[in-house]
């Protein structure tokens, strides 16, 4: 026999079936800004170490649900949420603003490093929230973590503005992971970026998802089938679709999703 | 870089491979289960058939979630079409090893017509341009399946054959007809085993150059 190879076990490299275990939990939230409403009836879940991908058009309400999950919506005057998201079956609305935020970090579109060196950028949150390792492993263990070691750890005491936008949105990602959340929020983390830094991120999440779970907003489709277990699809703020990725790209239930992958829409 | 789909490329490959290990032997079992009157031979190559077919949908699911999911460019992209088109015609040599079990099942019930000269030496042709092609795959080696296209001529050669001399024996001897028509049907089938191990090789030769080699004839322009 001139092909010999042992069948493998058919492991699913992605999902096919609702997750689990649910690390966030989001039941019946509705979400205004003053009078007008934004977010409908939203109940879904976010699966434990697994990637879930938020899409939908323009202004669907991705990044507003997005960022309900560690209540940085409480810094629009006049926002206002209905309803309950619960993290590990308790409610966020009830839990100290601080502590929630440790446990759910966010990383935005723009890379936001701090006005400080590449090592305080990534220490300042072990700093004020405390750190089981020293410092200066705790950072390194981060820069490991989000991919950056090797090219900074010549020049930790250098500004991370001399980082490129890659470099600084991985920076972003350490400084986020240094004090060891459960989940990552992340809204849109790769339009400012070129290609080869959008690839390496996707890497990265892909990877991150042992360590701990994660909810993207992509307006980039493809990259939430390329990077995501989970997929909800948003239209004008309900919640049209929520499946397995791999379902969600290749029959999707619902004929506005159907529209909207297939670039049909509008 | 590597990239995370690759490891999803990876495992279609292997699927891929596994299921032509299986039609490969399927094929190897079909034809002696002739040469040799066995009939239990004949009722394993039935009996594995369902697992080749299974493998089948699989992979076409595996493709499916290739295409949709990872934005598949250049050699990527044709190595997962030349999949989809690989899987098909594995899955015909399946039905074609299935094919000559059967008849070895009918011709086990009469005497054998004359002793088998051109029959094995056509199925060891058939069964390496298999073996080759499926070698060629896995080593994307483009000369190795330029043999394979090379050999198919001569398959159909040893047909023709059979097929003659086997008229011959049926025009002689009408007692012969059922047996010696099961034996013109498996060279039948062994014919198109090497036509799809050759289809196989012209996906090879797609995926390393992206070339098309079908239908020569065929003014491209």
């Amino acid at each position: 026999m001139s092909v010999n190879i042992n069948p493998t076990t058919v492991t699913a490299g992605r999902e096919t079936a609702a997750p689990a275990t649910m690390r966030m939990n989001v039941n019946k939230v509705n979400f205004f800004y003053g009078p007008k409403q934004t977010l409908f009836d939203i109940t879904m879940g976010i699966g434990a170490n697994k990637v879930t991908a938020l899409i939908g058009p323009s202004g669907c309400g991705k990044s507003t649900l997005l960022r309900t999950f560690n209540r940085m919506h409480e810094t629009v005057r006049g926002a206002r949420l209905e309803g309950e998201i619960l993290l590990d079956g308790k409610n966020i609305l009830s839990q100290d603003v601080t502590q929630l935020r440790r446990r759910v970090g966010m990383v935005f579109q723009r890379p936001n490093p701090f006005p400080k060196s590449i090592f305080d950028n990534v220490a300042y949150g072990l700093r004020i929230n405390g750190s089981k390792l020293p410092i200066a492993d705790a950072v390194e263990k981060s820069l490991r973590h989000a991919a950056l070691w090797d090219e900074v750890k010549d020049h930790l005491h250098k500004s991370a503005y001399e980082l490129s936008g890659g470099q600084q949105q991985r920076l972003c990602i350490a400084r986020a992971l240094a004090v060891e959340p459960e989940l990552l929020l992340l809204d849109e983390p790769c339009s400012a970026l070129d290609p080869i830094s959008t690839a390496k991120i996707e890497e990265l999440l892909v990877q991150l998802k042992d360590l701990c779970t994660i909810a993207i907003v992509t307006h980039n489709m493809q990259q939430a089938a390329r990077v995501s277990d989970y997929t909800a699809f948003l239209l004008m703020g309900q919640l049209v679709e929520f499946s397995p990725t791999p379902h969600m790209f290749t029959t999707p239930s619902d004929p506005r999703t159907e529209a909207y992958i297939t670039g049909r829409f509008g | 870089m590597e990239r995370h789909f690759e490891r999803d490329l990876n495992e279609v490959k292997e699927r891929l491979l596994w299921m032509g290990s299986l039609a490969e032997r399927a094929v190897h079992q079909a034809v002696h289960s002739v040469l040799d009157s066995d009939e239990q031979l004949a009722k394993r190559v039935l009996d594995e058939e369902d697992a080749i077919n299974e493998l089948q949908i699989e992979i076409d699911d595996r493709v499916v979630q290739l295409l949709a999911l990872h934005q598949l460019m250049a050699m990527d992209l044709r190595f997962v079409l030349a999949v989809s088109r690989i899987n098909n015609d594995l899955e015909r040599i399946g039905d074609q090893a299935v094919n000559i079990a059967q008849g070895a099942q009918r011709i086990l019930r009469h005497p054998r017509v004359k002793p088998y000269v051109d029959l094995p030496r056509m199925s060891e042709v058939a069964e390496e341009m298999v073996r080759d092609a499926l070698n060629a795959v896995v080593r994307r080696d483009v000369e190795l399946a330029r043999k394979v296209l090379a050999s198919d001529d001569k398959v159909d050669h040893y047909r023709d054959q059979i097929f003659r001399e086997l008229l011959t024996y049926m025009m002689g001897d009408s007692s012969v007809v059922f047996p010696a028509f099961e034996l013109i049907l498996v060279a039948k089938n062994l014919e198109r085993i090497g036509d799809h191990a050759t289809n196989i090789a012209e996906d090879v030769i797609y995926l390393v150059q992206g070339e098309d080699v079908r239908h020569p004839t065929v003014d491209r322009r």
